[in-house]
């Protein structure tokens, strides 16, 4: 086969890598789309389902708490109201009762009542029994003492108040002789602290009451007081996320300053006046949430690093082998269209030679007859009888002409393979290098061979085989006609073929006419020099045979033309050329 | 007297009218035929003739049928194929069955003559030598 450049290769290159593109995104889109939706719906589903489950188990929590603080605090009330209805005012003023119920209270509630005290109308402690020397306070002005005499009873915020502590008060009003007296209990801030404080989930999360003012009434169990544990700039804001008048517990989600999501549910207390706030960020509350988060959207992105290494590797070695594929039929095609056309030609070549050379032989035969009357006497006499001579002679030698040329047409086109027989390559050529001998040396031509020894011996036409070489030979002398050269023939076994190599270092063939070298009637030779059926013969001869016939070429530096001849089955199972012959003697 | 008398057998008219002239001249007498057919009618008609010059490729009845006939018919006759270069296989085929030579056509006249003289000669060598064995019989059977 004749090597040629594929100008096409650039854009059957770019062909290939688009081809790997479509491949690689068809693949990715089917595989991933589904993945994609599949786990994003169910991470969605999760992620619902879980934020119900953590609102619930929040709504549950802070209600319950919002109970517990609720019953606390109407315990503590009840417990003055049951006292001042129980003793009055008068008994009540004694400070060894009031002492000895404020110890009863306290046996009873552990820590939760500091002290008591029994204030007139005016805001004047009447009476008082506890840890502090508050017996002549004066509560006119307190808050909580303005409130008592709207509403017969109070629950305070938390002050410091006159001690200094936080605590709050509770008073209940009751009316003596038309005048109205208070009996007040200090509740312990850290008994009833605790009772938020405990409310404790993850690492952020928190709970805490606020007023109606915004002002915390119960300390965080954190560090940072005031305002920094709340989520929001502004306390009031709590308020707004809570539904006015409502005891169901509410539940919001909110960003913060810096940007992240807390999660805030809220209930009212003390009959609105406080709100019980439990705060806890998202990303802690949503912890195990994120967590599994992350751990699919890993494992989605190596499954889609997978899938994406495995397209890649998955479509170039499909294209690659398309590609393999579709130069293996380019140089098929090319090689049936070199056979086909060779085929149909040696047809036409043999047609041609039928019929061109009857018509050629009658041709022949008159002008011999215009010959045979010219020897007659008349004719003798005519001045013009040489020129008559000349012409006939003319006639006589293109026909012999015609004839050498249909003769090389039907050895072309011939297909019935003459008689085959075993032939060592190198005693072949040995044989035609002696008769290449002398017309070598006339165009100062030197004939080396370089012969491996031990080739098994090939069945072939001897005679065709020979024709194949002497031609070989005679086109490379040709080619070193003018400046003389080197011509090596050498033999070698290669793939189960003995392979004859014959190199010139003559003319070269021009990369154009390389392609066209074993087009019947192509030729470079002066007209008359050469019919250009040569190298169509030996490729036809060779291809009979099996084998195949390759050039390589450079102008001015040299030709090489290399016949690969197959070597029979039995003879390659053989590594000793003597074999046969050893067969053939029993 | 010519040299031989020859039939000529081939399907071209214009060749065989042309070496009909050119062999006349040459002291043969020829009989012309176009086919095998005509060939072997024109045998039967002339018995004396010595050399057949037989074109192998002919339409209908090829030549080494016809070769094969008039050696069946006729075998004391000589028979020269002529051929073309792709009938050469056919040639060798016709000298295996019988013939005397065979010529690539177009060919010398003058290869054609003494190829014809030569089988003319071997001819009369055959019936020279049939003749001889004939007459010894003869003799042996008087004696």
């Amino acid at each position: 086969m004749i090597t040629r450049l594929f100008p096409e290769k650039l854009t059957r290159d770019r062909y290939y890598r688009s081809l790997i593109r479509n491949m690689v995104l068809t693949i990715i889109i089917v595989s991933m789309i589904p993945m994609i939706l599949v786990s994003s719906t169910l991470y969605l589903q999760f992620r619902k389902s879980y934020q119900e489950k953590v609102d619930d188990h929040l709504r549950e929590l802070v209600q319950k708490h919002k109970q517990n603080i609720d019953n606390f605090l109407q315990e503590r009330l009840t417990n003055i109201r049951l006292m001042t209805s129980r003793y009055g005012y008068d008994r009540l003023k004694e400070e060894d009762l009031l002492q000895h119920n404020l110890d009863l209270l306290k046996e009873e509630y552990e820590k939760a009542f500091v002290d008591l005290g029994v204030v007139d109308a005016q805001g004047n402690q009447k009476a008082y029994a506890g840890p502090f020397k508050l017996a002549d306070a004066y509560y006119g002005d307190a808050e909580w003492f303005k409130d008592v005499n709207q509403k017969d009873h109070v629950i305070s915020d938390v002050f410091l108040g006159l001690r200094g502590l936080p605590h709050f008060i509770v008073a209940v009003r009751s009316e003596v002789n038309g005048r109205s007296w208070i009996l007040r209990a200090t509740i312990d801030f850290v008994a009833f602290n605790t009772l938020v404080q405990n409310i404790r989930i993850g690492e952020t999360g928190l709970a805490y009451i606020i007023n109606r003012q915004g002002k915390l009434q119960t300390t965080p169990l954190t560090q940072t007081f005031p305002p920094a544990v709340i989520a929001t700039d502004d306390p009031q804001e709590l308020w707004k996320l809570m539904p006015a008048e409502s005891n169901d517990v509410h539940v919001a989600l909110r960003e913060d300053k810096t940007g992240q999501d807390y999660i805030y549910a809220g209930a009212l207390l003390k009959n609105g006046d406080w709100l019980l706030i439990y705060q806890q960020r998202a990303s802690d509350a949503f912890a195990d949430l994120n967590r599994s988060f992350a751990i699919t959207t890993l494992i989605m992105a190596l499954g889609a690093a997978a899938v994406f290494i495995m397209a890649l590797a998955l479509s170039r070695r499909m294209v690659m082998r398309i590609a393999t594929a579709d130069e293996e039929k380019h140089l098929m095609d090319e090689k049936v269209v070199e056979t086909g056309k060779l085929a149909s030609i040696g047809e036409l070549a043999s047609g041609v030679a039928h019929e061109i050379n009857n018509p050629v032989a009658i041709m022949v035969e008159e002008a011999g007859w215009i010959g045979d009357l010219l020897e007659e006497e008349d004719f003798q006499e005519s001045k013009n009888i040489e020129e008559f001579r000349r012409a006939l002679a003319q006639i006589k030698t293109q026909g012999k002409r015609c004839k050498e040329i249909t003769r090389k047409l039907l050895s072309f086109a011939r297909k019935t393979s003459l008689s085959v027989q075993d032939i060592q390559v190198n005693e072949l050529i040995e044989e035609i290098v002696g008769i290449s001998a002398q017309r070598a040396k006339y165009g100062m031509v030197e004939i080396t061979t370089r012969l491996q020894e031990g080739l098994p011996s090939i069945r072939v036409s001897l005679s065709e085989l020979q024709q194949v070489i002497l031609n070989l030979i005679n086109n490379a002398l040709d080619a070193m006609e003018k400046k003389g050269g080197k011509l090596t023939l050498s033999t070698r076994l290669q793939d189960g073929f003995v392979a004859v190599d014959v190199a010139d270092t003559g003319v070269g063939i021009p990369a154009a006419n390389l392609q066209r070298i074993f087009d019947p009637f192509f030729t470079t030779k002066a007209v008359g020099k050469g019919t250009g059926l040569g190298l169509s013969i030996c490729y036809g001869i060779i291809e009979n045979m099996g084998g195949r016939i390759e050039v390589k070429s450079t102008v001015d530096v040299g030709t090489t033309i290399s016949v690969y001849i197959p070597v029979p089955k039995n003879e390659q199972s053989e590594s000793n050329p003597n074999g046969k012959k050893g067969v053939a003697e029993q | 007297m010519s040299l031989a008398k020859i039939l000529l057998v081939d399907d071209e008219v214009p060749f065989v009218e042309t070496m009909t002239k050119r062999l006349n001249r040459r002291d043969l007498e020829i009989i012309p035929a176009h086919s095998g057919d005509e060939a072997l009618k024109k045998l039967k008609e002339h018995a004396d003739v010595e050399v057949v010059i037989l074109d192998v490729k002919m339409p209908g009845m090829d030549g080494i049928e016809t070769l094969r006939e008039i050696k069946r018919q006729f075998p004391l006759v000589e028979v020269i194929m002529l051929t073309g270069h792709a009938t050469v296989e056919s040639a060798i085929e016709g000298l295996k069955i019988g013939a005397f030579d065979y010529l690539m056509k177009p060919s010398e006249i003058e290869t054609l003559v003494s190829k014809v003289t030569e089988a003319a000669a071997k001819k009369r060598q055959h019936e020279e030598k049939i003749m001889q064995a004939r007459l010894k019989e003869i003799t042996k059977r008087r004696a």
